[in-house]
């Protein structure tokens, strides 16, 4: 029980830091993903179950989703600036 | 003085000086000026700056850059630095506090032994104390914090949601969609169609047995807003939109929140005047006991649902 | 016997973690997580200040209501309404995130900073 209890925490550390360290934002999403679920199991030998099922619904679920949503929604906006961008220049094109 | 220098407005230590003499303003001018060269000139500059002249600009420029540098790095430093030392606070307090896991700690007072003692047979007839706690001692925080999340939707709404003069964000998104995630991956759809059933089903089974067993309305509502982001992803945002748009989240919020207030109202008033009261206990273990406790589930499980999945859809396609 | 102060020790060095991350990097998403990290950190140390050696969760079995039988009760509940309130602080932050992206077309917050200055001007 001890050890489990050490590895889980170890393992919610590790992630931290892999969080702080990382540069790439959707690992940074998914790392962060699997320290809310090492952490629901935390929850679980603290003797607490329901704080385990709301952290890996909504700490491990929901939250991520937003991220990845987020981001999703960030590279749609590249996109589109890129989009007008290019669509502005073939009219200048055009013009001259 | 055996040597006046008249470039001392120009070196390190003149610009300390100055800096020291008229605030921080005149720096930071300095530095946008240095940065922002394409800008217009400065219209009759406040502060005593000296005309820049080319090379002296190009020093200037040269300066800007390492002080912002060492600025960074020294700010990096200081942050670390700073906590390491929170960190080594907060520990050594830690180990001031009592230890960990006694009994004999002062946080276990006569709070949770009366709600341990107590909980299930006088006061509440949960048998899950900690919803007793939330949902009966507490229900006041469980109303209030039910709000953050209406208002934490309202909010998104207000930032994200798209007008019909934005630029084409919403236009474009269809086919990009369709680009990058396919909507009709047969995999996917016969996967979400077993599976949105039987979340849907554990979401209400966690959220009706969340006075017996371990669960409760957030987190059954989490788990049932997971199946419709589910049911979205996988079947395109036309079909949820079938069954659930603006107003189904305008109505379900509102109709929940307005039964939690006045459910409650009504045992706040009756429970603060000693009238009697139809709620009543019941047998602890059963679905239809605990008095309120099973409804109030269900009206926090409505709210955080809705509320999930319109956070998630305001994020994915700016409206709701 | 049982568990030792490990979980307090984890907790507040992953609030470090994330304290750090809030305050140095550059990029609004990292410090939404990092913000997001402080929370879970301090909700590890509420909940494992509520922990007692040997006892159950606070769920009533077999008409056991002794107070030596069972957890305490309260700092579940607290970490528990907390929890949901991150959910809802993490969405207003990531949609004022997504705002200024909208305008500014970057993630760093001292472009973002310059470039709102220079508009200012």
């Amino acid at each position: 029980m001890q050890i489990l209890m050490i590895l889980l925490l170890a393992a919610v550390l590790i992630c931290a830091l892999c969080v702080a360290f990382t540069k790439n934002l959707l690992a940074a999403a998914v790392v962060f993903m699997t320290q809310s679920l090492a952490l629901s199991v935390v929850w679980l030998l603290l003797e607490s179950p329901d704080l385990g099922i709301t952290e890996a619904a909504v700490g491990a679920g929901v939250d991520s989703l937003l991220l990845f949503a987020t981001l999703k929604r960030i590279r749609a906006i590249d996109s589109d600036a890129r989009e007008n961008r290019k669509r502005e220049e073939e009219q200048d094109g055009t013009r001259s | 003085m055996a040597r006046v220098r008249d470039d001392m407005g120009d070196t390190r230590w003149g610009r300390l000086q100055r800096w020291l003499r008229e605030g921080d303003d005149s720096l930071d001018r300095a530095m946008i000026a240095v940065w922002d060269e394409s800008a217009e000139p400065e219209p009759e500059p406040v502060f005593t700056v000296p005309p820049a002249r080319p090379e002296q600009k190009k020093k200037n420029q040269k300066h800007t850059a390492k002080l912002e540098k060492l600025l960074r790095v020294f700010s990096v430093i200081a942050a670390v630095l700073l906590c390491v030392g929170i960190i080594g606070i907060l520990l050594h307090t830690t180990a001031l506090l009592p230890s960990f896991g006694r009994e004999d700690n002062p946080v276990h007072n006569e709070v949770p032994r009366r709600y341990i003692e107590k909980g299930m047979n006088e006061d509440t007839g949960a048998v899950n104390i900690v919803a007793g706690m939330i949902l009966d001692y507490r229900a006041f925080d469980t109303l209030g914090e039910s709000n953050v999340l209406f208002v934490a939707v309202c909010t998104v709404m207000i930032l994200l949601r798209l007008q019909a003069g934005d630029p084409d964000e919403r236009l474009g998104s269809d086919t990009r969609d369709r680009l990058i995630e396919p909507h009709s991956d047969p995999i996917l759809q016969v996967i979400a169609r077993v599976l949105i059933p039987l979340i849907l089903i554990f979401g209400a089974y966690v959220i009706l047995n969340g006075h017996i067993s371990p669960g409760g309305g957030f987190s059954g509502g989490a788990i049932m807003g997971a199946a419709l982001i589910l049911h979205m992803l996988a079947f395109g945002e036309k079909q949820t939109a079938r069954f659930f748009s603006y107003r189904t989240y305008r109505a379900v919020s509102v109709c929940a929140l307005g039964f939690y207030a006045l459910a409650k109202a009504y045992s706040f008033f009756t429970g603060a005047n000693h009238l009697p009261s139809i709620i009543t206990i019941g047998t602890p273990g059963r679905i239809f006991s605990a008095g309120l406790i099973p409804y109030l589930n269900i009206a926090v499980g409505l709210v955080v649902c809705c509320t999930m999945y319109a956070l998630f859809s305001l994020f994915r396609k700016g409206e709701l | 016997m049982g568990l030792t102060n490990y979980a307090e020790l984890a907790a507040i060095i992953l609030f470090g973690i994330g304290f750090t991350i809030l305050l140095i990097d550059r990029n609004l998403i990292k410090k939404n997580i990092g913000f997001a990290m402080t929370d879970s950190g301090m909700y590890l140390y509420l909940a494992a200040k509520g922990y007692i050696s040997g006892r159950k969760a606070p769920i009533v079995v077999n008409g056991v209501t002794e107070m030596s039988a069972y957890i305490n009760p309260i700092p579940a509940g607290l970490v528990l309404t907390g929890i949901v309130v991150s959910v809802a602080t993490s969405a207003v932050m990531l949609a004022l995130t997504v705002r200024l992206y909208r305008k500014y077309h970057t993630l760093n917050i001292d472009e973002i900073a310059d470039k709102a200055r220079k508009e200012r001007e």
